[in-house]
């Protein structure tokens, strides 16, 4: 079957097995690997990303079903070569260490921002509470977080120290 | 609280720490933009994906395998069964204990989700679509689930492979003087035992496992992308294995997703790749699911544990012991030091000062899943730490003794170090005292005792009793220590191997001519923050900055050989070569700045980044400058090659012991039996901090583990050999909403042998805490007589306990 949807902002259309599911459809047909996989279950959340501006777990999407969708992934955050807000909260923070849950928690971090300028700890928790991180024990992704409402337009432009 | 010594640390042009400090990430750059290159993110021009079939069955005899129908699906490539690799002599690989592991079973099935065949199709889904087509049949035998019964008379024998094999057992093993502990056991005014487990876990990276192999039959080269912590002893296994020249081998360990020791073993998939490229001309990937992950790559612990502790009226411990019985699974496959089959479980003796311990352990064989090396620690101190921690609270309440008083007057001495412990460990060096009142402090101790005192009152008087525990609705609080020594960097290579290959680790550095460098190592990364940390090393003793410094690492053909990260080695052994390189190239440095200057390398001093002539500061030169000219004309003294490079091989001369104190504090609904963790302490002494950032991170980590560990997580079983924790609907892990806000804090006592005093921390909090948060529940249940209750402690075993009747968690009841 076929399917079209904007990706990022681009509009894609691709032939596809009715079976195939959304985080494969993003990673393997349109190479945009920031997507992972995780668990099958959508319990780790390490695949979200957004259909029609709504946080959702791709590895219980089917592609079939973001036919005529907006999807936006983690390759969509950083804009003209400024990072947003909760990548460098997360960067400031040290809100990663193997970096494999850290898109789908960035993708969530955003959308809460979105609603939610000023969420309380508590706020961020419930929030992200079905997102699994097996590295930070979540207290830094939570001040994360926190630094990015805290900074809503991003710091003054450091340079990275990589 | 730091007791460190307060040094300034110039800062770089971008605003980092030349050397120790805290310093953000640089690998952060590609994670935060989606652009890590984890394993399944590769794909080789023409690759193919592999599918594994797997055992429904724990224990049965393969009667046939048909996979004709599996080879008439239009899009598969290759099926691979047992068969198929005995006549190429690989359908048992060798373990990295001494025995050996079936790649496909050939004979039998010895555990639900063991390896049967192996699909090579066009792609993931055709691959999974032929699973369904190959047709097995089994004749079901009795499975052996149950650790304490496999050693029964009658008990299936599950290795009937190995010739001449009778039973389950696997080995005996001990350590300590058993005849002095029975002697102090004697004459003890007090002897507390007790059974525990210290259940069956699984670490659970976010990242499964996977393997790419690609082979170049023109050039004979093997390329091997696999999610690896030891990139290297990977290599050296492939060649034992396969029988492939090592130098045509590559491994290639990419941007690893967590690894926590599930990623040190070599699993028959990563073997069935190389050979499904072997076999198909072609890049072949296999990335295992979370159910195959859960259910067949390396579990951790499963350990049934009879301690015994012995002490005087007046609170003095004068002896310990256990007996264990240590379930293996179906092949031996953990990677312990060849010398200690049970790793470092006899640092069961923790952090106090006692006549005598002994230890025995057996190992034995069940129908499960083979493993026990993952989840940090990987050497068992967890399991030794929990032990004993255990203990000394059974002890306390047996003497009705503050466990916090009893602790400070147990622990050993400052002035006693270096210490050997009764099992023969040399501990480098601690202040336990100090960090203990540290952590009371800052948990507000006595306040704490007068709230939990208090939430009795409450519960008491709103009506609770055991017949009625939820009644008023009142809840428990409860206080939990641990107080931990641990083992880690191993270790000299005169006591560990693995497969008679050392625990030393190489390291390079290689100065360019303008000043920058790269340093090669042999550890790799899953998080820990290598990237950062070693450049932060070098930084410190060159006086370079560290966004000058490109550390490599993960490609076995770029990096000198080393056995890789797990243990909580990297910084007590690689960062103590990285120190050791660094120092090479800086005295290298200092000759041909001597000889630039026209003075003796005598004449010189260091500061900064600069030797410069002593007395006359405005005389010398950088670093950089002397990269240069060591690459240029100038005459260098006889003996002297050119260029600013070192390497070095680092043996540990002893193991690094970093420490702490933790305590927890629960809060109970005796009603449901639900525990919330109210606050968590942890007070760590790993010595000096290279990055404070990452060090505080790694702990928050641990700490997540332990309650995890503690609260949630185990893989269990039931009778017929199902696994019931195969996804993370059933093998549930700690979300933001059941950790608190972790308080941390630090001592320093340095390591005496360490070239920079590191003792490494990776591990230090998933080996502390989970110790203190079973203290604190069963303190919180005081008030009902409970004892103990083996971990998970979920709301039904707690609740379970309250009723005087804590079961079983490894097994379900049939």
């Amino acid at each position: 079957m076929q399917v079209t949807m904007t990706v990022n902002g681009d509009e894609v259309t691709r032939d596809i097995e009715p079976r195939l599911l959304l985080v494969h459809f993003v990673r393997d047909h349109l190479g945009l690997t920031g997507t992972h996989w995780g668990c099958d279950t959508s319990n780790c959340g390490t695949c979200v990303l957004w259909m029609d501006g709504e946080p959702v777990k791709s590895c219980t999407v089917l592609a079939a079903m973001a036919d005529g969708r907006d999807i936006r992934t983690v390759e969509s955050l950083e804009v003209d070569g400024k990072l947003d807000p909760v990548q460098e909260g997360f960067l400031r923070e040290h809100g990663l260490q193997c970096g494999f849950c850290t898109p789908g928690m960035l993708m969530t971090a955003r959308w809460l921002l979105d609603r939610n300028p000023d969420p309380s700890e508590h706020e961020i928790r419930e929030t992200i509470c079905g997102q699994i991180c097996r590295c930070t024990g979540y207290e830094n992704i939570v001040r994360a977080i926190r630094w990015a409402a805290d900074h809503p337009a991003g710091a003054e432009a450091e340079e990275m120290s990589a | 609280m730091s007791t460190g010594e307060a040094t300034t640390t110039p800062v770089s042009e971008a605003g980092n720490p030349i050397g120790f400090g805290r310093m953000l990430r640089k690998e952060d750059a590609r994670f935060l933009r989606g652009r890590g290159n984890y394993i399944d993110d590769i794909n080789p021009p023409g690759t193919l994906h592999a599918a594994i079939l797997r055992s429904p069955l724990a224990h049965a005899r393969i009667v046939s395998i048909d996979t004709s129908a599996a080879e008439a699906h239009p899009k598969v490539k290759a099926v691979i069964t047992g068969a198929t690799l005995e006549t190429l002599g690989l359908a048992w690989m060798p373990t990295l204990s001494q025995d050996v592991q079936a790649v496909l079973a050939t004979d039998k099935v010895r555990f639900q989700g063991q390896e049967v065949a192996f699909v090579v199709a066009e792609d993931r889904y055709a691959a999974r679509d032929a699973l369904e087509l190959i047709d097995v049949e089994y004749e079901p035998l009795d499975p052996v689930m149950d650790a304490r019964r496999s050693l029964d008379v009658n008990a299936p024998v599950i290795r009937d492979d190995v010739e001449g094999k009778t039973d389950n057992h696997i080995f005996d093993w001990e350590a300590g003087d058993r005849a002095l502990c029975d002697e102090v056991f004697a004459r003890a005014d007090v002897v507390v035992r007790q059974d525990m487990l210290y259940p069956r876990v699984h670490p659970a990276p976010m990242e499964t496992c996977g393997s790419i192999a690609s082979m170049d039959k023109v050039t004979g080269k093997l390329t091997v992308w696999t999610t690896t912590q030891a990139p290297h002893a990977h290599r050296t296994v492939y060649a034992l294995v396969a029988g492939l020249p090592e130098h045509k081998i590559q491994i290639i360990s990419p941007d690893i997703g967590g690894g926590f020791g599930g990623k040190v073993g070599i699993y028959p998939g990563y073997v069935l790749v190389v050979v499904g490229s072997i076999v198909t001309g072609k890049p072949v990937k296999w990335v295992e699911d979370r159910s195959e992950n859960l259910m067949t790559t390396a579990f951790a612990r499963d350990y049934h544990m009879r301690g015994e502790i012995a002490a005087t009226r007046d609170g003095t411990i004068t002896g310990l012991r256990v007996n264990v019985i240590a379930d293996h699974g179906a092949f031996n496959g953990t990677a312990q030091p060849t010398k200690f089959p049970a790793g470092f479980f006899h640092i069961f003796t923790g952090s106090y000062d006692l006549e005598a311990a002994h230890c025995g352990v057996t190992g034995v064989y069940t129908n499960k899943a083979p493993g026990g090396v993952a989840y940090a620690c990987s050497f068992r101190v967890t399991e030794a730490v929990y032990l004993v921690e255990r203990m000394v609270d059974l002890l306390a309440d047996e003497l009705g003794m503050d466990p916090a008083e009893l602790r400070m007057k147990n622990l050993i001495r400052p002035e006693q170090f270096p210490y050997t412990t009764k099992t023969g460990w040399e501990y480098d060096s601690g202040n336990y005292p100090r960090t203990l009142q540290v952590a009371l402090d800052k948990a507000g101790y006595p306040d704490l005792l007068r709230r939990r005192d208090e939430s009795r009152r409450r519960w008491a008087a709103a009506g609770g009793t055991t017949d009625q525990p939820g009644a008023g609705g009142e809840h428990l609080l409860g206080i939990g220590l641990s107080f931990f020594t641990e083992g880690v960097g191993a270790g000299p290579r005169k006591h560990m191997d693995i497969l008679g290959l050392g625990m030393a680790d190489g390291c390079e550095l290689r100065v360019h001519p303008t000043g920058k460098a790269q340093l090669r190592l042999s550890v790799q990364t899953q998080g820990q923050g290598h990237e950062t940390t070693f450049a932060q090393i070098v930084a410190q003793e060159l006086g370079l900055p560290p966004e000058d410094i490109d550390v490599l690492h993960g490609d076995t053909d770029n990096t000198p050989f080393g056995l890789g990260t797990y243990g909580s080695r990297s910084t007590p052994v690689s960062g103590a070569a990285a120190a050791v390189v660094a120092r090479r190239v800086r005295d290298k440095a200092r000759v041909i700045a001597a000889a630039a200057l026209e003075c003796s390398p005598d004449d010189l001093e260091w500061e900064h980044g600069r030797w410069y002539v002593k007395g006359d500061p405005e005389q010398g030169k950088t670093i950089q400058e002397i990269a240069l000219l060591s690459h240029g004309n100038l005459e260098l003294p006889e003996g002297v090659e050119g260029h600013l490079d070192a390497s070095v091989v680092y043996d540990p001369p002893n193991l690094t012991y970093p420490y702490g104190a933790y305590i927890c504090v629960v809060d109970v609904d005796p009603g449901t039996g639900q525990v919330k963790v109210e606050r968590f302490i942890a007070v760590d002494d790993c010595g000096p901090r290279i990055n404070p950032m990452i060090v505080e991170g790694q702990v928050h980590g641990g700490l997540a583990d332990g309650v995890g560990m503690a609260l949630m997580q185990v893989i269990a079983f039931d009778n017929d050999g199902n696994c019931l924790s195969g996804s993370f609907m059933d093998y549930l892990l700690p979300t933001s909403l059941e950790c608190p806000s972790w308080e941390l804090d630090e001592t320093v006592t340095p390591s005496p042998h360490h070239p920079l005093g590191c003792k490494g921390v990776g591990e230090s909090a998933t080996v502390g805490s989970p110790a203190a948060v079973v203290n604190a529940v069963i303190d919180a249940l005081e008030p009902f007589g409970v004892r103990h209750a083996d971990m998970p402690l979920t709301p039904a075993q707690v609740w379970l306990a309250i009723n005087g009747r804590p079961t079983r968690t490894d097994i379900a009841a049939s």
